[in-house]
């Protein structure tokens, strides 16, 4: 077995390094207080081709492959998760597409979607659905030409703007997958406003009232919307997120390192008393098994191997507690200093959190990883 | 019991301990299918057997049995080999 990464791959990150450190990173934090990203930040991920970079290029997609897909996800993600999470929603929706839509869905929106000319937004949770996928309550009944959609989805991350969305619906008592296009009569956005973390990522509620689509935007078959569209959508969710968090996780350990070695406490630098040495510890050794973890997942994946499922389930549940493990520290780490603006580690932890809640909640995984045990012995 | 239903009925045991699966037994009435079996099923198939599960599949009768499966299997790779040039 050779654990290393291609040229190929070495010369894509080092890209996405470089693009990060200029055009990410330094504004991250004002984003996050102006709770947006700017316009002409995504015009430049379009320009780099990083949204829908998970399109086949058959359908004018870069076709990356899972582990450079990973490494930019890493990157994006230790610069701000708030576009780290922008690229999570719409490669699911680009994913979902490609993985069940019809092929007029496919010729229609992948390209709009790998050249980021539409941005895609997933329209899953409620506000009495969150992990209960199965408990939605939006409705889609049969109406001739057209499928009639009502109800109401919350938490549709980069809702505000999108203009595209994956709704998940019930026809009678099966769920079902649609894609509505923003314009649609019927829709209504609004903003959600004060999250906790991945603050930029311009989360609405939308708002669905006697929507009309064409029966054609149906995705997959009804009955399928949960165990099919909606799992292939999570599961790509979770490749993201996991790759997210190691990239949360590496920031928080090269802000501590630096911090570390710079501050002077009791006529010494922090990195010289052994209690901060054992907090960098845990996070230096946590990154490296979670990015493993990640690679792992994505080597399996691009192999379209069945164990995948649980591989990328394993990698997100992992490097999303050990983001949180390890923002948590670099806060710790930073003391009073790591509790204000002045520094990122207040915004790393506020983002963890939102890791390990987003794309089946710890519980949740901590629920599903044992059944793939008792499967498989 | 076919060399694609072997395959078939390797990968499902895991799913169906101590229980021998016979080729026509309905896998849904045995009530151990959720949506892990479902996405790791059309993984398998896609991977052990070089066919594209498309929506247009998306049916259970596809699904219900080693013998529904194969016959996917078939109809799959039948299509395939019309569709390659001679």
């Amino acid at each position: 077995m050779k654990l290393e990464l291609t040229a190929e791959q070495r010369d894509a990150r080092t890209a996405f390094r470089a693009f990060v450190a200029a055009e990410i990173a330094p504004h991250a934090g004002r984003w996050d207080r102006e709770e947006a990203i700017p316009p002409h930040v995504i015009d430049r991920l379009r320009e780099q081709r990083y949204l829908g970079s998970n399109v086949s290029p058959e359908f004018g997609g870069a076709g990356r492959d899972m582990i450079t897909y990973g490494l930019l996800t890493e990157e994006i993600g230790k610069g701000c998760s708030s576009v780290r999470s922008l690229l999570t929603v719409h490669d699911m929706v680009a994913h979902s597409i490609q993985r069940w839509g019809s092929r007029g869905q496919k010729e229609r929106y992948l390209p709009l979607l790998a050249r980021g000319e539409i941005l895609g937004a997933l329209a899953l949770s409620e506000p009495n659905a969150g992990s209960d996928a199965k408990g939605i309550e939006t409705s889609a009944a049969d109406a001739g030409e057209h499928w009639a959609l009502g109800g109401t989805k919350k938490w549709t991350t980069f809702g505000q703007i999108a203009g595209l969305f994956l709704v998940f619906a019930k026809v009678g008592s099966q769920p079902a997958a649609f894609l509505v296009e923003r314009e649609t009569p019927g829709v209504s956005v609004r903003p959600l406003k004060g999250l906790l973390g991945t603050r930029a990522s311009m989360l609405a509620e939308i708002e669905l009232r006697d929507c009309r689509v064409p029966k054609e935007n149906l995705v997959g078959r009804i009955g399928f919307g949960i165990s099919h569209v909606a799992a292939a959508a999570l599961e790509q969710g979770r490749y993201s997120v996991a790759w997210g968090s190691v990239g949360i996780a590496q920031a928080c350990l090269e802000a501590s390192r630096a911090y570390a070695a710079e501050r002077r406490q009791f006529d010494a630098p922090l990195a010289d008393h052994q209690l901060i040495r054992r907090m960098l510890t845990d996070m230096i050794v946590d990154v490296r098994a979670a990015r493993l973890l990640c690679l792992r997942a994505g080597w399996l994946r691009e192999s379209g191997d069945p164990g995948a499922f649980m591989e990328t389930m394993a990698a997100k549940y992992f490097a999303s507690r050990v983001a949180f493990r390890a923002a948590n520290d670099a806060v710790q780490i930073h003391g009073a200093n790591g509790c204000s603006d002045d520094y990122p580690v207040a915004r790393y932890l506020r983002d963890a959190k939102v890791m390990e809640i987003i794309e089946g909640s710890t519980q949740i995984q901590q629920m599903t990883i044992p059944k793939f045990e008792f499967q498989e012995f | 019991m076919d060399p694609v239903q072997t395959k078939i009925k390797q990968f499902l045991s895991r799913f169906f301990k101590n229980h021998d699966l016979q080729p026509e037994e309905d896998i849904f009435a045995l009530g151990f299918v959720n949506s892990l079996l479902a996405m790791q099923l059309v993984a398998f198939v896609e991977k052990e057997f070089g066919v594209a599960v498309a929506d247009d599949d998306l049916d259970l009768d596809n699904f219900r049995s080693i013998q529904a499966i194969a016959g996917l299997v078939a109809r799959k790779t039948g299509a395939a080999a019309e569709a390659a040039p001679a």
